[in-house]
């Protein structure tokens, strides 16, 4: 680290041609990311404590201390409280810490994979797939084969898609990540329409609304299996993107860069896109299409930590989940007793988010 | 030492070099040089296993690269290659700091040895100071630098650098290459100005049309009868006052007028 003094007391010649020196960061930005990981913990509970029924913070902490510690051993909270919290509300903000963090850390991940910050589950046809396959699930199977055949569907959807898009980005992809995006977004088209024409096609009412939930996004409807098969994805994600976190620095800086750095570009970009839409396939299935969070999120994260993935990664995964938590409060609150799609809050507080992000960092490529 | 026995590499049908054997002497500055499409950039990224030739074998110390892992090629050799994306907002140490990841396992990231390398390649290229900068506010020959501070962060003892004097004025050229020869590494280095080449490099290697035309002393492959046939240049040799041999192209300082 240097100071000021050593700067002063450079050799006067080198010191003009100096660019304006300062820390980048105000805040170093493992701090930052503590910080962070504070603030959505106490997002988290607080958000418990919101609706219709307020509960305060500290009945929130010994409600799921109880229930998962066991301590304390006699509740002084009424057993509605209890079951407010416990199973009305605790699912839903568990299931926004997952898809909010699983969201972020994909789209950091993807604008790294084909090197665009444009870039983010969505663009690339991956959620267009899930909610085909979501679609197909409630409009032809009708919830044929258990609980898990919405999400398997939605799943397979995904890597569907993701299939799709590598086969037609072809061989190129390698080279030209730019083709991804492009056959992302046909892909993406057409299986938006697809899912159109299944619910065109379903003559039952109920059926087309519960796929409008997909397209749209909601926490509304969580249960404990989904938030914790979420929760557990979000883990295994946040474990192998981190472990990645190197060769997403590679890959961004350039395929011939990653080659000499000992990482092959096209194998790896494979990979990961495969897992990624894994992570996404089955945040969609759980939760339905949230926009924007994989967009700018990660945008954000840079803006804090710079741009290693070791660092814009857990920044992502923190910036995302207090987002969506934000946006689902949102969402219960603000027209009750009306509860809007999360998608909807996510859309309009995103879209002048991304370009006040554009008008603050003043990117520019060298 | 990088051997490179009769590689051959085809796109579309077309050969982009045709059976060239050339090899990387350990501790030697090999430049390569030679015109637009001769082949010069194929023939490293080939070098470095970012190609793969479709005929040949590249032994390395020894060891045909298809053996080698990618990540063992990457501890063996370092790469400054040419027009590579860079993030405007990235700091000059997390883009030297990427050199680490030949020798990082999954988890390991920027471990003490790690910070050390990295401050210790800054070091040599005098770019410590502004480590914390954002690529965007450094100049075209510090970019260069701090590219040339990643390859070395990799530890490796050979370096491949595909035309590292582009778009650096005068002074930079030469500062770049004195620096990359004071290194003492096996350096292969592409270069575009034959004067610069024969200047820095102990061989030149000469390709057309994708095949090797002379490798050796640089008096000896840049000859002006064989540089203007091939450049289609007229190009003319003189003895600067140090004795060394320099080329004229096109004599620039004839008093006829330009048609």
């Amino acid at each position: 680290m240097w100071s000021v003094q050593s700067v002063t007391s450079r050799p006067a010649g080198v010191a003009t041609v100096m660019p304006p020196l300062r820390r980048r960061h105000v805040l170093a930005p493992p701090l930052v990311i503590v910080l962070l990981a504070l603030g959505t913990a106490t997002l988290a509970v607080i958000s418990v404590g919101l609706g219709p029924v307020p509960i305060d913070p500290l009945t929130v902490l010994l409600v799921v201390s109880r229930h998962s510690l066991g301590l304390p051993a006699e509740a002084s909270w009424t057993q509605a409280t209890d079951a407010i919290v416990w199973i009305t509300r605790l699912p839903r903000i568990l299931m926004a810490l997952a898809v909010g963090s699983a969201l972020a850390m994909t789209g950091a991940a993807l604008q790294a994979i084909v090197r665009n910050g444009l870039a983010d589950p969505y663009v690339l046809g991956v959620s267009s797939g899930a909610s085909t396959g979501a679609a197909f699930a409630i409009t032809v199977l009708a919830g044929a084969g258990g609980a898990l055949t919405l999400p398997l569907s939605a799943f397979a959807g995904a890597v569907i898609s993701i299939l799709l898009v590598l086969a037609i980005g072809g061989k190129a992809a390698g080279a030209r990540p730019f083709r991804l995006i492009l056959a992302g977004m046909a892909v993406g088209y057409a299986l938006s329409s697809a899912t159109s024409f299944l619910i065109f096609a379903s003559d039952s009412p109920e059926a087309s609304r519960s796929v409008m939930f997909w397209l749209l996004g909601s926490l509304a409807n969580v249960h404990w299996p989904m938030a914790q098969l979420c929760l557990a994805v979000a883990a295994l994600a946040a474990l192998a993107l981190f472990a990645a976190a190197g060769r997403l620095d590679a890959l961004a800086a350039g395929d011939d860069t990653a080659f000499a750095l000992g990482v092959h570009p096209g194998r790896t970009r494979l990979a990961l896109m495969l897992g990624v839409s894994l992570i996404v396939g089955v945040m969609v299935a759980g939760a339905g299409s949230i926009g924007f969070v994989g967009l700018i999120v990660p945008h954000m994260a840079r803006a804090l930590v710079g741009t290693r993935h070791r660092l814009v990664l857990p920044a992502s995964a923190l910036l995302g989940a207090s987002f969506l938590l934000l946006a689902d409060i949102a969402a219960r609150m603000l027209f009750p007793p009306t509860e809007m799609a999360i998608g909807v809050v996510t859309g309009i507080v995103g879209a002048p988010l991304m370009l006040l992000l554009l008008r603050h960092s003043g990117r520019q490529a060298l | 030492m990088i051997d490179a026995r009769a590689i051959t590499v085809r796109r579309q049908g077309r050969s982009l070099i045709d059976g060239i054997d050339i090899m990387l002497r350990d501790g030697e500055m090999l430049g390569v040089v030679g015109p637009n499409g001769s082949g010069k950039t194929t023939l490293l990224r080939s070098l470095y296993g970012a190609l793969q030739p479709d005929a040949g074998d590249i032994l390395l110390d020894g060891v045909p690269m298809t053996q080698m892992s990618r990540r063992a090629v990457a501890r063996r050799i370092a790469v400054v290659p040419q027009g590579q994306p860079l993030d405007g907002d990235q700091s000059v140490a997390d883009l030297v700091g990427l050199g680490r990841l030949p020798h990082q396992a999954w988890f390991g990231g920027n471990r003490a040895g790690d910070r050390a390398a990295v401050e210790a390649a800054l070091d040599r290229v005098a770019l410590s100071a502004l480590a914390d900068q954002p690529l965007r506010h450094l100049s075209g020959g510090e970019v260069q630098r701090a590219l040339i501070a990643r390859a070395l962060c990799q530890q490796a003892s050979h370096l491949l650098l595909d035309e590292p004097t582009n778009h650096l004025d005068l002074g930079y050229q030469h500062d770049v290459l004195a620096f990359v020869r004071s290194l003492c590494l096996s350096t292969l280095v592409v270069l575009h100005d034959l004067n610069l080449a024969a200047r820095y490099c102990d061989r030149i290697a000469l390709l057309d049309h994708g095949r090797l035309l002379a490798i050796g002393a640089p008096a000896q492959v840049l000859t002006p009868e064989r540089v203007s046939a091939i450049y289609r240049v007229p190009a003319t040799a003189i003895t600067t006052p140090s004795g060394r041999q320099h080329l004229v192209f096109a004599d620039a300082l004839s008093p006829e007028p330009l048609p």
